[in-house]
């Protein structure tokens, strides 16, 4: 039963990021939200790793944070460089996906 | 050794790929002129060459075939090109490349000036390979192609002042017509080949002999073919494209639309001539058709005023004359009437132009009067070729006309022996009608402005030539009672086993002697008549009242086809076209882009552009897909 409230505190956070991803118009926040997805996944992982007593979870958990580290940066420098060429960050600003 | 001979064709074909492909490069009339003039002269020689060929072999076999090349070969269909050189296929080109060169070498002069000379003397080369392989083809097929040939260059010269709207209405007025013609003419041709199992000439003529084929069937085969004919020759009921067919230029009129095309469809028949001598029905039907239109043309000619529309009548009318002719089963006098009328009506359509070149473009005949004097050798020409229509001896005309009259008569065919007479009596009428007012009395145009003129060399060298031809072209076909019957007796081989089948009238001597004074007191009392009426210019109209008037409205048949199938046509055109083209078809093409259209109008919206919009539908499709897992 241990195993169920680690689960469903990353269901909370997976949940909570998904809705802050879908409703928050600052471009940093929605970053943060997908961070806060990410991190309730690697939660999960650890979860099984430490329920089924194999460390294969855990290894992931490394190979994601690593891999999260640059995709931060990869994520902030196209922030970045959206502000630099509309002046702003406001998601709902920035439509031209479109037809 | 003989297979030179399709250089006959051959030789206008290079005349009309040279003017018609480098002409507007040449821009030099006298070259376009010359050459187009040399490749028919150069056609008629070796015409003559083929003619003195074929008087060399023995009478039985002079049919020759000249294999060009395996033309279509699918089934039990086996279709070669190939020419048939006889004494028929022999004397319509000599009368087409004789004619047809005399006419280019008047062209020249005529259409000086015309910015499309050129183009004029392609039209006239192409005509003539398309009309020499009517005339040389040794299968029905061939025959056809020339046939859909002459029809196109018609069209072509007829609308050759294009800018004019009345010229093109003409083309597409004989263009139309002829396809309704031409149509019999393919039916009449799947019919022989069911029937006969080929298209070749000879070999129908074979075929007839041992395929079991009901008369009815040769009563529909000729009956189509005879279809063709009217259209392409100009009979009732589709006679009414030639009048028209005016608006082309004179030569062509005097070439096309009086010597050679319209013969066509006599030709036709003497080639088939055993075939239509099976089917006697169909004999008798030419026969009244001819006769009909002979005499309805003529009638319509007393009251024109146009000169050219008066000659285009005159020509339906003896079209008429010349299927009567073989309607009566005497296919070689109506050929030989094609021979002389080929003369002198060429003849007086080329005069007829100079006079219309000399009036600097009159036509009108009531606007003319005395030019004999002015225009001296025109006259003269065109007295001839008067005197030849008429049928006064020893002129061409007289021979020719006179021999269907017997033929009538000794045929047994008395009521239409009559009307013939009647109408022969008409001819000689509004001719002298014509000639008298156009060349005698005193001048009705303003003398101030319009100084008619001779023509030149190039336009009075062929009148010369074709008025000598037909005072004398009649030689070649005198009565039996005087001397021997050339063209009668040259045309035999062709027609023999036609005749063989056809009953034989006997020919007395007595009755033939009164048939030929009769002819000839007709003519001239006729000529007599229409002098004293109109020699003074006082008078212009024969008569007067309502019956004139629906003369000179041509009984207004052009009226009564535009009612009874131009007018319903167009209705159901109409229909067609609002209902089954806008309404169904471009109904069906728009309704698709409309609907897709308005589709996307509303579903477009979803592209909203943010972001977060679409990851809304990937949660929710993810939300979906979980819950369909969950449920299941």
């Amino acid at each position: 039963m241990e195993l169920n409230f680690y689960l469903i505190l990353a269901l909370l956070l997976f949940t909570i990021g998904v809705i802050g991803v879908l409703t928050r118009r600052n471009a940093i926040v929605v970053f943060m939200c997908i961070e806060l997805m990410l991190n309730s996944v690697n939660l999960v992982f650890v979860s099984f790793s430490s329920f089924l007593g194999n460390l294969n979870g855990q290894i992931f958990v490394f190979f994601i944070m690593t891999v999260a580290a640059a995709e931060a940066a990869v994520g902030l420098a196209i922030i970045i460089a959206l502000y630099r060429n509309k002046s702003t960050i406001n998601l709902d600003e920035i439509n031209i996906l479109k037809w | 050794m003989v297979d030179y001979f399709y250089l006959i064709t051959v030789l206008p074909l290079v005349g009309f790929l040279i003017n018609g492909l480098f002409g507007a490069k040449i821009k030099n009339e006298k070259v376009s002129g010359i050459i187009g003039s040399l490749m028919v002269l150069g056609s008629f020689i070796i015409t003559v060459m083929a003619y003195l060929h074929i008087t060399s072999l023995p009478e039985n076999s002079r049919t020759i075939t000249i294999p060009l090349f395996n033309w279509i070969t699918t089934g039990s269909l086996n279709i070669s090109a190939a020419y048939l050189v006889d004494p028929l296929s022999v004397t319509m080109c000599l009368i087409i490349t004789g004619v047809g060169f005399l006419i280019h070498i008047y062209s020249i002069g005529y259409m000086h000036g015309d910015k499309g000379f050129a183009r004029f003397f392609a039209f006239l080369n192409l005509f003539l390979f398309a009309m020499l392989n009517l005339v040389l083809g040794d299968n029905m097929l061939l025959m056809f192609l020339g046939w859909e040939g002459v029809g196109l260059c018609s069209y072509l010269l007829i609308g050759f002042f294009y800018e004019k709207k009345f010229a093109g209405d003409a083309a597409n007025k004989a263009f139309w017509v002829n396809r309704i013609g031409d149509f019999g003419f393919m039916i009449a041709m799947f019919f022989i080949f069911t029937s006969f199992g080929t298209l070749n000439f000879l070999g129908i003529n074979t075929a007839i002999a041992t395929a079991a084929v009901p008369v009815s069937m040769f009563t529909i085969i000729t009956l189509m073919l005879f279809v063709g004919a009217t259209g392409k020759s100009a009979q009732i009921p589709l006679y009414v494209w030639l009048p028209d067919a005016m608006a082309g230029p004179t030569p062509v009129s005097a070439l096309i639309h009086a010597a050679t095309m319209v013969t066509a469809g006599v030709y036709m028949i003497g080639r088939t001539s055993l075939l239509f001598a099976h089917a006697p029905i169909t004999m008798e039907v030419v026969m009244i058709i001819g006769c009909l239109t002979a005499f309805m043309a003529a009638t319509i000619a007393v009251a024109q005023n146009d000169i050219k529309k008066i000659l285009a009548y005159s020509t339906v009318s003896q079209l008429g004359f010349m299927f009567m002719a073989m309607g009566a089963g005497a296919f070689s006098t109506g050929i030989f009437h094609v021979t002389t009328h080929a003369f002198f009506k060429a003849l007086m359509f080329l005069g007829a132009g100079a006079v219309i070149h000399g009036m600097h473009d009159e036509q009108d005949v009531t606007k003319m009067g005395g030019l004999k004097n002015k225009m001296k050798i025109t006259f003269l020409t065109f007295l001839m070729g008067g005197i030849a229509i008429s049928g006064i001896p020893p002129f061409s005309g007289f021979f020719s006309k006179d021999e269907i009259l017997a033929k009538l008569f000794f045929g047994g065919h008395y009521a239409v022996f009559g009307i013939a007479v009647l109408t022969a009596f008409m001819t000689a009428f509004y001719v002298w009608r014509l000639i008298s007012l156009t060349f005698y009395g005193k001048p009705r145009y303003d003398e101030s402005h319009v100084h008619p003129h001779e023509s030149p060399a190039l336009m009075t060298v062929p009148l010369i030539i074709l008025a000598i031809l037909s005072v004398v072209g009649g030689f070649i076909g005198i009565p039996h009672i005087i001397g021997p019957n050339l063209i009668e007796h040259w045309l035999e081989p062709v027609f023999a086993p036609a005749l063989a089948i056809l009953p034989e009238h006997h020919v007395v001597v007595s009755t033939e002697i009164g048939l030929i004074v009769t002819s000839v007191l007709v003519a001239v009392i006729a000529i007599i008549i229409s002098l004293k009426m109109f020699k003074s210019g006082e008078r212009l109209d024969a008569f007067s009242g309502g019956f004139y008037n629906l003369l000179r409205d041509k009984y207004r048949v052009d009226e009564l086809y535009n009612k009874i199938i131009i007018a319903p046509l167009m209705w159901l055109t109409e229909i067609f076209y609002k209902i089954l083209d806008v309404k169904i078809i471009d109904g069906a093409v728009n309704g698709t882009a409309k609907f897709f259209n308005s589709l996307s109008l509303d579903w477009r919206k979803l592209q909203t552009g943010i972001i977060q919009d679409y990851a809304v539908f990937s949660v929710a499709g993810i939300v979906a897909i979980l819950l369909y897992i969950l449920l299941r």
